[in-house]
């Protein structure tokens, strides 16, 4: 188990106060010139040895993203770095706990990032309903600014750095980095085509990186405990510590800081109790947000939690939102609910994602009660692959895969309902409520 | 609000809300907020305009507010693009209620997460005490509204009543809460498991248990 002294979320559990006289107590804004003075292209190589690979996802090098900003950024054409705080992917709540208990660690990552990719200002875009941690946030933007750490001249480096927040308005996709630069720009939040890619054009048309929370907020903790510190922890591709929220039926759900690639087992002992249950009455885990393939239980128990082992089998990190569902689970109620949210989340630009994710619904509530024909679900399936890869962004993958991953697993238990539902006379048994 | 409400009758509305404009409190605010963008991009305070007007009709209107229409043309006018930039941004972000709703606009998570630990249980509740989905109490003091993920997973199942959270929910606690509020009481917010703190594991933290009665600085040990 990771030791506490390399935690770098210390006050995850916002035990201590957020304030900035509490945080410098714990290490933060300490000497951040030092850091400064590494140079740009120092920082980037220290990131990038780090092997520390974005946290909002999909996993691309964090310091290899930062060096594709412009060298010698145009007066006219600043660039921007904006951080992906939209934390909406169903299973997903560590941002949130950074946000409002650790605030400064993400502020002080947005000077030592917008330092490193030459960037005039970062905008933090935070979840429209993340109401009190918005508040907190701007409280401690506020209150870098009365330090002089951010503004004219931040921490004294010479180097002028501004941080604005922006709260979003309740928009799943504005997580996609264009959606968000969309609605930054003010508009709605649908996404762009890409390229051009945000590097060479972004928010208001210049340079911007979209880096999430926690990608931004470990980087001053790097730097100072150094990139073979934090690549000690984790497989090789795979490196350092991770924020992993554990949800569903387990004894004690929670949020925890760990080593990347421990594997699920570890993690549900030490942290949450174990299964509820038991591991026999474990049925399967989406291990990444609701947008990964769900694993059952048999291959996810002593799978290492990191990319490369939740792609071998079928699924992916993600978020590191693992969402355990036990043997009481109506499986298919549970991926037919999540079928529902893309529904509702898609943004309506694309065909295959607006007309399908309404379609796969409906089909997934008809799977659910058993009122369907056992052709249908080759059907499903088909048209899942027919959205997937279709789209201009990853909502119409992500709206496929969950179902995609329910019928590769419990095809039986599919058709097991279409059978019961038949074999009945006068089809009146009771229903559970629909979601809507 | 995902399905397309009725917009309330036009002029009404307009009679009630045309002469809408900033007070001299959120005036302050809209500025503090137009100095966030570059000149020339003023568009990018809709979303806070809108925001900050629907905040303003509900303290007028002591509901958690809404968005009439003379209301977002103000917001237009102020940031000087036209009305559709504005309506089409109101109609895309679902926190912009474009109908009046409640004293308490009660919003239950019901995604997969919550659904695992009860939302069910939480819908329930706030059927029994006559809340409809979609629909305002007669006495005006709830709305209801299932929603999408709200991030609170770890400390599910949940619902945000206006500005507040209330986390670790059952049947009865549900209960509890809608009872305090028709009171006029302020529950408290956050976790409702005793002794739970914020999203530890139940029982007490796994980890950083140092941190629990002091602001430890773990950067002595960082060597060791």
């Amino acid at each position: 188990m990771l030791a506490d002294k390399d935690r770098i979320f210390t006050n995850l559990y916002g035990y201590q106060p957020w304030n900035v006289d509490a945080a410098m107590k714990r290490g933060d804004w300490d000497n951040t010139k030092a850091l400064l003075e590494l140079g740009q292209d120092k920082i980037i190589d220290v990131i990038k040895a780090s092997g520390l690979r974005g946290r909002g996802g999909a996993g691309f090098p964090t310091g290899m993203k930062w060096s594709f900003m412009p060298k010698e950024p145009r007066p006219d054409r600043p660039s921007f770095l904006v951080i992906n705080a939209d934390e909406s992917e169903p299973g997903s709540c560590k941002d949130r706990e950074i946000i409002r208990h650790d605030p400064h660690k993400l502020i002080e990552g947005a000077l030592v990032a917008g330092f490193a990719m030459r960037a005039r200002a970062a905008y933090i875009y935070i979840r429209g309903e993340y109401i009190r941690e918005a508040e907190t946030l701007f409280a401690a933007v506020a209150e870098a600014y009365d330090r002089g750490f951010l503004g004219k001249n931040a921490c004294g480096s010479g180097y002028d750095f501004d941080v604005f927040v922006h709260r979003g308005a309740g928009a799943y996709i504005c997580g996609e980095e264009t959606a968000m630069i969309e609605s930054l720009e003010g508009k709605k939040g649908q996404p762009r085509l890409k390229p051009p890619f945000p590097a060479g054009a972004g928010l208001y048309g210049c340079p911007t990186t979209v880096n999430n929370v926690e990608s931004i907020a470990v980087a001053p903790t790097i730097l100072r405990r150094g990139a073979e510190w934090f690549s000690s922890f984790g497989r090789e591709n795979n490196k350092g510590t991770k924020l992993f929220q554990i949800s569903g039926h387990v004894d004690r759900p929670c949020v925890v800081e760990e080593s990347m690639s421990i594997s699920f087992r570890e993690l549900i002992e030490k942290h949450c109790g174990g299964i509820r249950g038991g591991w026999d009455n474990l049925l399967a885990v989406i291990p990444g947000g609701s947008s990964v393939p769900l694993v059952p239980a048999a291959e996810i128990m002593d799978a290492p939690m990191d990319f490369d082992g939740l792609k071998a089998v079928g699924s992916g990190l993600g978020t590191a939102a693992v969402i355990v569902m036990d043997k009481s689970t109506d499986i298919v109620r549970a991926i037919s609910r999540l079928s529902y949210f893309y529904k509702h989340e898609s943004c309506g630009q694309c065909t295959p994602c607006r007309e399908g994710t309404g379609w796969m619904w409906r089909v997934m509530e008809r799977m659910r009660t058993g009122d369907a024909d056992v052709s249908e679900i080759d059907t499903l399936f088909q048209v899942t692959k027919q959205v997937e890869g279709h789209t201009i962004c990853a909502l119409g993958d992500a709206a496929a895969w969950p179902i995609q991953g329910l019928i590769r697993h419990f095809r039986p238990e599919m058709e097991r309902r279409i059978r019961e539902r038949k074999g009945e006379t006068g089809g009146n048994a009771p229903m559970m409520e629909a979601a809507e | 609000m995902a399905d397309a409400p009725n917009i309330p009758d036009e002029a009404e509305v307009r009679a009630r809300w045309g002469n809408f404009a900033w007070t001299d409190e959120n005036q302050k605010k809209a500025n503090e907020i137009l100095a966030r963008y570059p000149k020339g991009r003023e568009q990018s305070c809709s979303i806070p305009f809108l925001d900050l007007a629907q905040r303003q009709v509900g303290a007028e209107t002591q509901t958690q507010g809404w968005l009439p229409v003379p209301v977002i043309e103000f917001v237009a006018r102020q940031l000087g693009v036209a009305y559709m930039r504005i309506y089409e941004v109101a109609t895309f972000y679902t926190m912009f209620n474009l109908a009046p709703v409640g004293r308490y606009h009660v919003q239950v998570c019901g995604t997969t997460p919550c659904m695992l630990r009860g939302s069910d249980d939480v819908l329930a509740a706030c059927k029994n005490k006559g809340l409809i989905k979609g629909k305002t109490t007669p006495d005006g003091l709830f709305t209801l509204t299932e929603v999408e993920c709200m991030g609170n997973c770890a400390s599910a199942p949940m619902v945000q009543i206006n500005d507040d959270n209330y986390e670790d929910l059952d049947y009865d606690r549900t209960v509890t809460i809608l009872e305090a509020l028709a009171r006029g009481e302020s529950p408290k917010t956050g976790t409702q498991e005793p002794g739970r703190h914020t999203v530890e594991p139940i029982g007490g933290p796994t980890t950083l248990t140092a941190m629990v009665g002091d602001n430890h600085d773990y950067r002595g040990e960082w060597g060791a």
